[in-house]
């Protein structure tokens, strides 16, 4: 490599700065996965078999009327024309209009996305605060029952469907104990009381001070946001234990114990800090793993989030609805994608 | 003759595995005073356990076993985990083969001196930072500061393993166990790095146990050395006498190095004997 | 040859034929992964659902879609209905066992069409590199970067709902990784000095991917699916419970938890009996897969 530098010519021009070239690689790739992204949606909302003029214009439309509709959307254009609208039309935040309710689709996710985001987020607060400790632990005291247990919730995690869990929660918590809400945001009586904010109802109520609808809020959330946490808990323990014992057998942990450090500064101070790179990224797509694992629980607890949006929108046929939620997810993904990688580069000398 | 730092007493270091115990080390003894104590061996010998078991390094399910590791008389087979802390870094310190693995990639140089150094004194970060800087340019580092602030990664084998061996020193220890320090590096700094752990050593008034497959530099550069063979102490001898060993597998490892001064047509090649593995350990104890 | 020798000769240090060899080391997986009990339990209840699967008629104790409304929401344990019968008065256990046959065929589909997608993806990105692999492996990145069950949905919501266009969805999305593992694979064995012997024996592309990479992919490819069919039946109950797999009356088992649902508070068995299904089954999927993966794949401890 740095023979080749020295020896490609390169000394009449001035070559770019590492970073620059490194930060537009990057951009690119972002940007091309970004557009295939929208080109793949596109795909499949134009092989429907759903005809998007009948759904504007409805059954008994004059013929008309329908060509009319028919050239405003642009389905005279060829299809790369027509992506081409697509991709302006989203890159301005304009899904097209919600054959359902007759409203921007980009409001109504702009309206629901945060209880999603609210629900996986307090999940995923769960996962990490309880899974980073159970791998590690784990990966410490490998082979104690400690590990076994970590193993097992790890297992059944892994092997039971959510919705089926969720069902099971809200038939023992809610239906035979009553410890917790039910169904819903929040009870019916507390809804629209505080003024929305952020979306979120939780850190709504507690900017308004109203600790009524927080605590009732709470206990809605708070089984739906376990069992996610429960999900997330599986994945992000058995990731940690895996790259803490890849870290413990290292050499530079015996450095660590040789200068006489105690086994828990050891773990924490030396082990563990070489894994928070790999936690991070971990933590990420766990993140993103949970905005889609919401899809299923939202229905189960009647959430309305954007999973709850797409499933209603599809079983009623609200392609712009669903292709609209589906773009929305897939940047969230690519976004948090782009978050760990530059998170990794602050914790790992050798990625600056 | 000389004083007695570390006697060690018919030391073990045993691996249960599927196929029942495997002995690691069996049996080995010897002593260490204020010198250069080789240990020569190939690869699965048993030296490198043995360096690791003095300092109770060896983790479960492996188990040591010894009469005693008597550090100044304190036997360290009795001692506590907690006690043993004491004593790793602050009496004996270890000094290993790449430096690339035994720093830590995501910690800047000075922050692990430092933590060396405050493991087991009590100072502010000041004088801290101001004794491994006067550390680094003990092992020959010149822009110390900078280094303080570089990371593993951006450093030579060499240096990586100066900065190792500062950071192995800076408690002050009275035994080093070196386990194949230069191995990894490239051969034109192997010397250098030597001579500066020598040079340390000799000056602190240390004792050095060398763990090496290389019996010419262990020759060279030690006083006395142990040649094991299975987990045994096979041969004991002073290393300028290394050339008139007798014991069958250490002649086999001579006979198998090319010399410059007496050259030949035909590299013996080493023939095993079986009873090599079970006859009993060789004490290297002195007095 | 007698069982003894039979054994030695299998646990032999010295084979003396390649297919010697081979038959001595699948002898020996078998015997380190039938020391693993987990693993084992996992393969016995898959053996147990094939049978269940493939003698449904002669087992299930009902026909799983006659309806008795006179005798709907049963409870567990009526005489006739152990598992008590659903909304329709239909007999939960055999609409179980006629079940696991749709589970089996969904699986059995998903688990052929993916890693086969990913493996001509992923060993000829691999092997022909430049443009191609750029062009392919950004494709893989793209379907990676959208989330799976959203994707799925996607693609049900245009193909329509059915078991066979759930397969589809299902594979469309579980391909990309099997992609990236054919094309790390074929990455370390293309530059092998083995490979590079056979191109001067003038062996072309075609015979090199098919001959001498796929052979040595599948092994990590097998531990890989074993781990992944968890997921895919999760997923086609998924679809399921969404009302976009299996249509009624068909007894698939994420339909029929769906079909629970509404009765969950009064009538639990109706949606826990299928759950459970699900649950034995992907578990059984997971131990199988964690004991593979410690036979085939040693180091790939995750």
């Amino acid at each position: 490599m740095a023979l080749a530098d020295n020896n490609g010519g390169a000394q009449g021009r001035a070559p770019l700065p590492k970073w620059l070239t490194g930060t537009v690689k990057t951009l690119g790739s972002i940007a091309v996965t970004m557009l295939g992204l929208v080109f793949i949606t596109f795909i499949i909302g134009r092989v429907m078999p759903i005809d998007p003029v009948l759904a504007i214009v409805g059954e008994r439309a004059t013929k008309a009327s329908y060509d009319a509709v028919y050239l405003q959307l642009g389905l005279d254009k060829p299809l790369i024309v027509q992506f081409f609208y697509y991709v302006r039309d989203v890159a301005q935040g304009n899904f097209g209009m919600s054959l359902l309710n007759a409203r921007p689709v980009a409001e109504d996710i702009a309206r629901v996305f945060p209880a999603t985001l609210e629900l996986a987020s307090l999940g995923v607060i769960f996962g990490v605060v309880l899974g980073v400790p159970l791998g590690v632990v784990a990966a410490v005291r490998k082979g104690s029952w400690i590990d076994q247990v970590a193993r097992v919730l790890a297992l059944v995690g892994y092997s039971m469907p959510i919705f089926w869990l969720g069902l099971m929660g809200l038939l023992v918590f809610y239906g035979m104990l009553g410890w917790v809400g039910g169904p819903g945001r929040v009870g019916i009586f507390y809804e629209d009381v505080v003024p929305t904010v952020t979306g979120m109802l939780l850190v709504d109520s507690i900017i308004d001070g109203n600790w009524t609808v927080f605590k009732d809020a709470f206990s809605h959330i708070i089984l739906p946001a376990s069992l996610l946490g429960y999900y997330s808990l599986a994945y992000i323990s058995r990731m940690t234990r895996s790259f803490m014992l890849e870290q413990l057998s290292a050499e530079y942990i015996t450095t660590a114990r040789v200068k006489g450090m105690s086994e828990w500064d050891v773990v924490w101070k030396h082990a563990f800090r070489n894994i928070r790179v790999q936690l991070i990224t971990v933590i990420a797509l766990s993140y993103a793993g949970l905005l889609e694992g919401s899809v299923l629980t939202e229905i189960i607890f009647s959430w309305p989030g954007i999973g709850s949006y797409i499933t209603t929108a599809l079983l009623a046929a609200d392609m712009n609805a669903v292709l609209g939620g589906t773009v929305v997810v897939g940047l969230i993904f690519i976004l948090l994608n782009i978050a760990s990688d530059l998170l990794y580069k602050v914790f790992d000398p050798r990625a600056r | 003759m000389m004083d007695t730092l570390l006697d060690v007493e018919d030391l073990w270091v045993r691996f249960p595995s599927r196929q029942g115990v495997f002995d690691a080390v069996r049996g080995v003894s010897f002593t260490l005073g204020r010198e250069r104590l080789g240990i020569v061996g190939e690869s699965g010998s048993g030296k490198s356990m043995t360096g690791r078991a003095i300092l109770r390094l060896i983790r479960p399910p492996g188990i040591v076993e010894a009469k005693q590791i008597a550090l100044n008389g304190d036997n360290l087979m009795e001692k506590s985990e907690k006690d043993m802390r004491a004593v790793r870094g602050q009496k004996i310190s270890m000094v290993m083969q790449d430096p690339k693995f035994s720093l830590n990639p995501v910690m800047t140089i000075g922050a692990q001196i430092i933590e060396a150094y405050r493991q087991h004194n009590r100072t502010n970060h000041a004088d801290a930072y101001a004794k491994a800087v006067e550390m680094l340019q003990a092992v020959s580092i010149r822009d110390a500061d900078r280094v303080m602030r570089a990371y593993p990664h951006e450093m030579s084998g060499g240096m990586g393993q100066r900065v190792m061996i500062a950071m192995m020193l800076i408690p002050n220890p009275q035994i080093l166990i070196a386990d194949e320090p230069t191995s990894a590096l490239d051969v034109s700094v192997q010397r250098q790095v030597l001579d500066i752990m020598d040079g340390l050593v000799k000056e602190r008034g240390m004792g050095l146990i060398f763990i090496s497959h290389d019996l010419n530099l262990v020759a060279d550069f030690c006083d006395r050395v142990l040649i094991m063979y299975a987990g045994r102490i096979v041969e004991v001898c002073e290393a300028s006498k290394l050339s008139q060993a007798k014991h069958p597998y250490t002649r086999g490892l001579l006979n198998a190095l090319p010399r410059l001064d007496a050259p030949r047509d035909h590299l013996e090649v080493l023939q095993r004997d079986p009873a090599w593995s079970t006859a009993p350990s060789v004490s290297g104890r002195v007095a | 040859m007698t069982e003894q020798t039979l054994r030695q000769w299998l646990l032999t240090d010295t084979p003396t034929s390649r297919r010697h060899a081979k038959l001595s080391a699948l002898y020996q997986g078998w015997l380190s992964f039938s020391g693993n009990t987990m693993a084992m339990a996992g393969l016995w209840i898959l053996l147990a659902l094939l049978g269940i699967a493939l003698f449904a008629p002669i087992i299930a104790p009902h026909d799983p879609f006659v309806q008795d409304l006179g005798n709907r929401l049963a409870p567990l344990g009526t005489p006739g209905h152990i598992f008590g019968t659903d909304s329709l008065g239909r007999d939960i256990l055999s609409r179980l066992i006629y079940g696991s046959r749709i589970t089996l065929y969904i699986v059995a589909l998903v688990a052929l069409i993916a890693p086969i997608v990913g493996l001509l993806v992923g060993t000829v990105s691999g092997y022909v590199g430049g443009w191609v692999d750029v062009v392919l492996m950004r494709i893989t990145d793209i379907f990676l970067a959208f989330p799976r069950l959203v994707l799925a949905l996607a693609f049900v919501a245009a193909l329509g709902a059915g078991i066979e266009n759930a397969v589809l969805a299902i594979s469309l999305t579980a391909w990309p990784p099997y992609a990236r593992i054919a094309r790390a694979e074929t990455l370390t064995i293309r530059s092998a000095d083995y490979i590079a012997a056979i191109q001067l024996q003038g062996a072309g592309a075609m015979r090199i991917i098919t001959r001498h990479i796929w052979p040595l992919c599948i092994s990590s490819l097998i531990v890989r699916v074993t781990l992944d069919m968890a997921g895919i039946i999760l997923a086609a109950a998924g679809l399921g419970f969404l009302g976009l797999g299996a249509q009624p009356p068909s007894p698939e088992w994420g339909a029929m938890i769906s079909g629970g649902r509404r009765f969950i508070l009064d009538h639990w068995w109706v949606a826990t009996m299928p759950g459970l299904a699900i649950f034995t089954v992907s578990l059984a999927f997971n131990l199988l897969g964690d004991g593979l993966r410690d036979v085939l794949d040693p180091k790939g401890e995750k």
